[in-house]
C-alpha cells in the first residue's frame, strides 16, 4: 500500500491516510448509496477488505479476516441500526470503526471516548458558560457533542469503549438511537438526525467489572464480535510486526532469535486461550485473564526491554517468563492452578522448551 | 435463466402429455420437492419411478402407513456382515419422499429404479459404509459460475430451493444435458446405475404405462430423458454384477444424522432450515426468525418482537448487498448471530443445534422387519455357541482361551446396551483369568435391542456408541473406559481417552479428579491382563495425576468437614494405586501432599491424614512426624481441629502407635490435657479414630498406654522369645521357602 504521509502528523486519520483510495472508490462506485453515504455498501466493504477496482486501482486491505463480518457491519449501518463491535483487546475494533466511519461519512473524527469520567455533555451537548451567563440559553451558547454534530450533518459518530462509561451516560444514547432525535429543553427545541446518521460503538467483552449495557440500550445495537487471529502464523506475524514497530520507537533492538521466542509466547497464549494444545491432543483449563494479542505484544516488548537493559541483548526464555506469568495469573488461586497444570502437563514434555520450563519454574515459586 | 423457467413452465393443457417426464432433483432439496409435487399434480403420471435401490420395492408400501414418519431411512445390510450397510435417508423435504407419498396418495404404482442394494453391497469387500454418488457439486459449480455466483450452494439455493413457483425441471435437464455433453460421465458405477434406471424405465413402459414420472438426481436426468439407447448395451453393462444376500428395512432417522454427510446423496448442512422452507407457505424469513426467537426464549434468553423485526431487516439488507433475491441460510444465520444472539457464538451454536439442524426424530411402524443389530447378536451368539435361552445356565469362562474371551466380550457388550443377559457370578478361583456367568434370556430384551439399534448395526459398534452417548462427567467417562477395556471395544478407546482428557481439563473438582485415578490405574492393569494396548491410558492417567497434584493444595484449603472426609477418601484411594503408576509419579504425588500440608487453613482431618501418609511412605521419619503431631496438638489449636488431626492420623491401623512410644506419648499427653467440657466435643472424632481398630489392637494399645507411665523406654525392646516354642514354626516356614534359610 502507498499511504501518503499527510504533512508530518504523528498519526493521520484514516480518511487522510487513504484519501486516494477513497477517491478512486467513489469514482468507480456506480451502485446505489444510502442517504448521505459517500460510498455504496459494496464499496465500503471493498475499502475494508481490499481489492482491485476496474480502473486498476489497488485497494489495500484494512481488515484481515472474515469478509462476512464486515458485510454484517455495513449492512447494519445501512439499516440505521447502531453497530456494536465487541472483542478482546487487540482485535482491531477501533481500527474497523475508524475505517467504516471514514468510508461512509468521510470523517472518523466524530468520536466520544468512553471513560469512567465521561459526562453526559460528551454524549448530548454542553454549554459555553461565559455565553450562557452573559446571554442566557441560546443556540450560540450551546456546545454540540460529536454525536449531535453527526446527527445534524447525517454522518457516522463513534463511541469508543462504550462499557467504560457510567450507565446513566450510556442510557442517554437510547433516545438518540430509538427516536433519532436529541431534545434541547433549554431552548425548547430538538435536533432531528438527518439520513446517514448512525453510531458505531466499541466495547471489550472480556473486561469484567465494567458497566454492562442496559437491555434497553443493548437492543438498539446489532452486535458483531471480532475474533482473535485465526491461525498461529497470522498471530505471530501480527505480534512480530507490532513488536518491531514499538521496538523502533523505543530504540530497542529486535534480535534475530526473537522470532522463536515470539512464536513461543504466541503459542502459550493461544493454547491457554483456546484450552487446547496446538497439536489438538491435550485439553487445558483456561485462565481468567484475557491473553489477547495485545498482551502478547506487551509481554514480548517487556522481554526485549529486559534483555536490552539487564541481559545480553538476546531475547531469552527467562526474559519473557515473568511477563507470561503476570499475564496468565491474574487470579492468584485459580489461575495459579491453571498455570502449574499447563507447566507440568504440557511445557515439561516439550523437549525444546526445557530452558523455558526452567525459567517458568523459577518465577512460579 | 429465470426467464427460461417461465417459458417452459407454460406447458399448456392443450398439448398431449409426453409418455415420460424426467424430474432431475437435488436430494433433500425442499425447492425441488415443492416444484416436484406441483409438476406431478400437473402431469398426473400413472407410474412413478424413484432413484433408490430396486430391491427395496417391497418397502414402498410402508410409505402409505401414517406411522412411518420421516426422517426415516432405508437400511440395507449384508446378511452375513451387518456392518456392511447402506442408508438411503428420506426427510419430509426429500423430493424422493414426496414422490413416493404422491404415488401412495393417488394410488399410483411406484418403484425404485437404481441398482439393487444387493449389487452395491456385493461389490464391496470391505465393511466401510457406502457413499452413493451425490449430485455433482462441480456440475452445479459450473452452472453457478455461468450465472455469476461464487458459491454454488448459494446459486442452487437462489435458483431452485428458494423458488416457490414455476417448473424448473425442463431447463435444468437442458442445462445438465449440456454439461454432460461437455464432461462425459466416465465413472463405471454411475454408468451402471444409469443403465439400470433405463432398464426399469423400459420395463415400466412395456407394462403399458402411458405417463411415467422419473424422479432422480439432476445429474442423471439427461441419461434418462428423450430417446433411450438400445437395451442391449445397457444389459451388457449390467451382466455379471456381484450380488450379496441383502436385507432391507426402514429405520428411524434424525435431522442430526441427515446433517452428517452419510449414506445417500449429499449430507444436508441445515435440515431444519430446509424443512422450514418446505413447510412454511409464506413469509419464510419472518417465520424462521420467530421460530429461532422461540427457542431462545425457551432457553431463558430474552428476545422481543422488535429483535425479530431488526433481524429480518438485517437479513434482507445483507441479501440485497450480496445481490441475492431473498435471504438464504447464511444471511439469516448472520442476522440471528448479530441481532438475536448479541454476537455470542455460544448462543448461536444453540440455535444451530436446535433449529438449523433440528432435533426431529423419525418413527417406524412396529411391523417393519428386524433390525440388523438383532441379527448380529444372534449370529455372534451362535458362532460362539452361547445358547439364547430363557432357562438359567451357569458357565465358567477361562479368559486365556480365545473363544471364552470372545464370550466374555459379547456378554459385557450386551450388558453395556442394557441387555442383562449374563450376570457375573463370583468366580471360585481368585485369579483374574476366570469368570463365571449366569445366563438368562428375558423376552423384553427384544425391545431393548430395538432401542439399542439406534447405536449401531453390530453388537460391537452399538456397545461402543452407547458408551459414548452419555459422557456427562468424569466419573462416567472413567467407568466407561473400564467397561470398554473389559468388553474389548478398541474403536471407542481413543474417543474415550480424548473425552477423559477434556473432562479432566475442565474438571474443577479435585475430588472427582482424584476419584478417577484409581479406576484408570486399575483399568490399565486389567487391560494388560487382557492384552489391550494401554499405553495411551497410562499417559492420560499421568496427566490427570498432574492436574490433580496441581489443584490439590488449593482444593484442600479451608474446606468444610464433610468435604474433607470426601477428600481424605479420595486421597487414600490414589495412595493405594500410586505404586501402579511408577516411581516418578510417586514423587510428584508426595510433592503435592507436602505442598498441601503447607497450605493455610487445612482441615485437621486432612493435615493428620497427609502427615500419616507421608510417614508411611517414608518421606517423614518418625521424629519429623512426632514434631508435627506435637505442633498440631499443642495448646494453640482448636481442640476440634486437633481431634480431626488425630482421626486422620490414626485412621487405618493401630500398629503405628503400638510400636512408636514417641507418638503415643504425645497423643497421650494431649488426650489427658483436654479440658472436661471440650473432651465431650472431641469425643466423636476420637471415637472414629480409635473405634475402627480391631479389639486386639485396642487391647494392645491400652496395655502400651498403661506401660507408658510405669516403665518408659522399655517398650521398643524385643520381647524374649521362647525358642523351643517357635522352632517348629520356623522349620515349617523354612520348608515352605524351599530351605532358603
Amino acid at each position: 500500500m502507498s499511504p501518503e504521509p499527510t504533512q508530518e502528523l504523528l498519526r493521520p486519520h484514516a480518511e487522510q491516510r487513504f484519501a486516494a483510495e477513497l477517491e478512486a472508490l467513489a469514482a468507480a462506485d456506480d451502485r446505489e448509496r444510502p442517504a448521505n453515504w459517500l460510498l455504496s455498501p459494496w464499496a465500503v466493504v471493498t475499502y475494508l477488505m481490499g481489492g482491485t477496482l476496474k480502473d486498476g486501482t489497488v485497494i489495500s486491505p484494512k481488515y484481515v479476516g472474515n469478509a462476512r463480518l464486515i458485510e454484517i457491519c455495513v449492512a447494519t449501518l445501512a439499516t440505521d441500526r447502531a453497530l456494536l463491535l465487541l472483542g478482546v483487546p487487540g482485535t482491531a475494533k477501533s481500527w474497523v470503526s475508524e475505517h467504516l466511519a471514514a468510508a461512509i461519512s468521510g470523517t472518523s473524527t466524530l468520536l466520544v471516548q468512553g471513560t469512567a469520567g465521561t459526562a453526559e455533555e460528551a454524549v448530548r451537548y454542553g454549554w459555553n458558560y461565559a455565553r450562557l451567563l452573559a446571554e442566557g440559553p441560546s443556540a450560540q451558547a450551546l456546545v454540540a457533542s460529536p454525536i449531535m454534530v453527526a446527527m445534524q450533518t447525517g454522518r457516522i459518530a463513534r463511541v469508543e469503549e462504550l462499557t467504560r462509561m457510567p450507565s446513566d451516560v450510556q442510557d442517554a444514547l437510547i433516545t438518540v438511537l430509538s427516536e433519532k432525535t436529541l431534545p434541547v429543553p433549554e431552548l425548547a427545541t430538538e435536533v432531528q438526525a438527518r439520513g446517514g446518521f448512525n453510531l458505531i460503538a466499541t466495547a471489550n467483552d472480556r473486561d469484567r467489572g465494567v458497566n454492562d449495557l442496559s437491555a434497553a440500550l443493548r437492543r438498539r445495537f446489532n452486535t458483531v464480535v471480532l475474533p482473535l487471529p485465526a491461525s498461529a502464523e497470522e498471530e505471530v506475524s501480527i505480534v512480530a510486526r507490532r513488536v518491531n514497530d514499538l521496538g523502533t520507537a523505543l530504540h530497542l533492538p529486535v534480535g534475530d532469535g526473537a522470532i522463536d521466542e515470539i512464536r513461543r509466547v504466541v503459542t502459550v497464549f493461544r493454547e491457554l486461550r483456546s484450552g487446547l494444545t496446538e497439536d489438538g491432543r491435550t485439553t487445558l483449563k483456561s485462565p481468567s485473564a484475557t491473553l489477547s494479542t495485545a498482551e502478547a505484544i506487551s509481554v514480548v516488548t517487556n522481554g526485549l526491554a529486559m534483555s536490552a537493559h539487564f541481559g545480553d541483548g538476546i531475547l531469552r526464555p527467562s526474559d519473557v517468563a515473568a511477563g507470561i506469568l503476570g499475564a496468565v495469573v491474574s487470579d492468584p488461586v485459580s489461575d495459579q492452578i491453571v498455570w502449574s497444570e499447563y507447566l507440568e502437563t504440557v511445557v515439561r514434555d516439550r523437549k525444546s522448551w526445557a530452558e523455558f520450563y526452567r525459567a517458568c519454574r523459577e518465577v512460579s515459586r | 435463466m429465470t426467464q427460461a423457467v417461465h417459458v417452459v413452465a407454460e406447458l399448456g393443457p392443450g398439448q398431449p402429455a409426453p409418455p415420460v417426464r424426467v424430474f432431475g432433483v437435488r436430494h433433500h432439496g425442499p425447492g425441488s420437492a415443492r416444484a416436484l409435487v406441483r409438476a406431478l399434480d400437473a402431469y398426473a403420471p400413472d407410474c412413478v419411478l424413484v432413484e433408490g435401490p430396486a430391491d427395496a420395492d417391497d418397502l414402498i408400501e410402508w410409505v402409505a402407513d401414517e406411522q412411518l414418519v420421516p426422517p426415516v431411512a432405508i437400511l440395507a445390510w449384508r446378511a452375513d456382515e451387518p456392518l456392511a450397510s447402506v442408508f438411503w435417508p428420506f426427510a419430509i423435504l426429500s423430493p424422493e419422499w414426496q414422490a413416493l407419498r404422491w404415488a401412495a396418495g393417488h394410488g399410483v404404482e411406484a418403484h425404485f429404479m437404481d441398482l439393487p442394494a444387493a449389487s452395491l453391497l456385493g461389490a464391496r469387500e470391505d465393511a466401510t459404509p457406502a457413499q452413493v454418488a451425490p449430485v455433482r457439486v462441480d456440475a452445479i459449480g459450473q452452472l453457478a459460475e455461468i450465472a455469476g455466483y461464487d458459491d454454488p450452494e448459494a446459486w442452487w439455493e437462489d435458483g431452485i430451493e428458494l423458488r416457490s413457483s414455476g417448473d424448473p425441471f425442463e431447463p435444468l435437464n437442458e442445462a445438465f444435458a449440456m454439461l454432460r455433453e461437455a464432461n462425459p460421465e466416465e465413472d463405471d458405477e454411475t454408468l451402471r446405475r444409469e443403465a439400470h434406471m433405463r432398464k426399469v424405465l423400459r420395463a415400466a413402459a412395456r407394462r403399458g404405462h402411458e405417463r411415467i414420472a422419473v424422479v432422480c438426481g439432476a445429474w442423471h436426468a439427461p441419461a434418462l430423458a428423450g430417446k433411450l439407447p438400445p437395451a442391449s448395451a445397457d444389459n451388457a453393462l449390467l451382466t455379471g454384477l456381484p450380488k450379496a444376500r441383502t436385507e432391507l428395512t426402514w429405520v428411524p432417522w434424525t435431522h442430526q444424522r441427515l446433517a452428517q454427510a452419510t449414506g445417500y446423496g449429499a449430507g444436508v448442512r441445515a435440515p431444519g432450515w430446509y424443512h422450514h422452507l418446505f413447510t412454511s407457505d409464506d413469509q419464510p424469513i419472518v417465520r424462521w426468525l420467530t421460530k429461532v426467537a422461540g427457542v431462545l426464549r425457551a432457553n431463558d434468553l430474552p428476545v422481543s418482537s422488535a429483535h425479530i423485526i431488526e433481524a429480518t431487516r438485517l437479513a434482507e439488507t445483507l441479501a440485497t448487498m450480496r445481490g441475492r433475491p431473498m435471504p438464504g441460510l447464511s444471511e439469516v444465520t448472520e442476522a440471528t448471530w448479530s441481532v438475536l444472539c448479541d454476537g455470542s457464538d455460544l448462543v448461536a451454536d444453540l440455535v444451530t443445534r436446535e433449529v438449523v439442524v433440528g432435533q426431529a426424530l423419525g418413527e417406524v411402524p412396529d411391523a417393519v422387519p428386524m433390525v440388523p443389530l438383532d441379527a448380529d447378536l444372534r449370529a455372534t451368539a451362535k458362532r460362539l455357541r452361547l445358547q439364547i435361552s430363557a432357562v438359567q445356565k451357569d458357565i465358567v469362562l477361562d479368559l486365556r482361551k480365545p473363544n471364552d474371551l470372545a464370550k466374555s466380550h459379547l456378554l459385557r457388550r450386551v450388558a453395556i446396551l442394557g441387555i442383562e443377559w449374563g450376570t457375573l457370578l463370583d468366580a471360585t478361583s481368585t485369579g483374574t483369568f476366570k469368570e463365571a456367568w449366569g445366563l438368562v434370556w428375558q423376552p423384553e430384551f427384544a425391545v431393548r435391542i430395538v432401542e439399542a439399534a439406534k447405536f449401531g448395526n453390530t453388537v460391537e459398534s452399538a456397545a461402543g456408541n452407547a458408551l459414548l452417548a452419555d459422557l456427562t462427567n468424569l466419573a462416567v467417562v472413567t467407568t466407561a473406559l473400564e467397561a470398554a477395556l473389559a468388553a474389548d471395544l478398541g474403536d471407542v478407546l481413543p474417543i474415550l481417552l480424548r473425552t477423559l482428557d477434556e473432562r479432566a481439563a475442565g474438571e474443577p473438582d479435585v475430588t472427582r479428579l482424584l476419584d478417577s485415578i484409581p479406576p484408570s490405574a486399575r483399568a490399565q492393569r486389567y487391560g494388560d491382563v487382557r492384552g489391550t494396548d494401554t499405553a495411551a491410558l497410562g499417559g492420560m492417567t499421568a496427566a490427570i495425576l498432574a492436574r490433580a497434584c496441581a489443584g490439590l493444595p488449593a482444593a484442600c484449603s479451608g474446606v468444610a468437614d464433610d468435604l474433607a472426609g470426601e477428600l481424605q477418601r479420595a486421597i487414600d484411594g490414589v495412595q493405594e494405586v500410586i505404586g501402579l503408576l511408577g516411581a516418578e509419579f510417586v514423587d510428584d504425588w508426595h510433592g503435592a501432599l507436602l505442598a498441601t500440608l503447607a497450605v493455610h487453613a487445612l482441615p485437621g482431618l486432612l493435615a493428620g491424614r497427609l502427615t500419616r501418609l507421608l510417614l508411611d511412605a517414608g518421606v517423614f521419619d518418625s521424629t519429623q512426624a512426632g514434631d508435627r503431631l506435637s505442633r498440631a496438638l499443642s495448646s494453640g489449636a482448636d481442640p476440634a481441629w486437633q481431634a480431626g488431626w488425630v482421626e486422620g492420623f490414626l485412621a487405618g491401623s493401630a500398629l503405628l502407635l503400638i510400636h512408636d512410644d514417641l507418638l503415643l506419648g504425645i497423643i497421650d499427653a494431649w488426650a489427658r490435657g483436654i479440658a472436661a467440657r471440650t473432651f465431650v466435643d472431641v469425643l466423636p472424632a476420637l471415637r472414629r479414630g480409635f473405634g475402627a481398630w480391631s479389639p486386639a489392637e485396642r487391647r494392645a494399645l491400652a496395655a502400651r498406654v498403661r506401660a507408658l507411665g510405669a516403665a518408659p523406654a522399655t517398650t521398643s525392646q524385643p520381647t524374649e522369645f521362647d525358642w523351643d516354642f517357635v522352632q517348629p514354626v520356623l522349620a515349617s516356614v523354612s520348608a515352605l521357602l524351599g530351605g532358603a534359610r
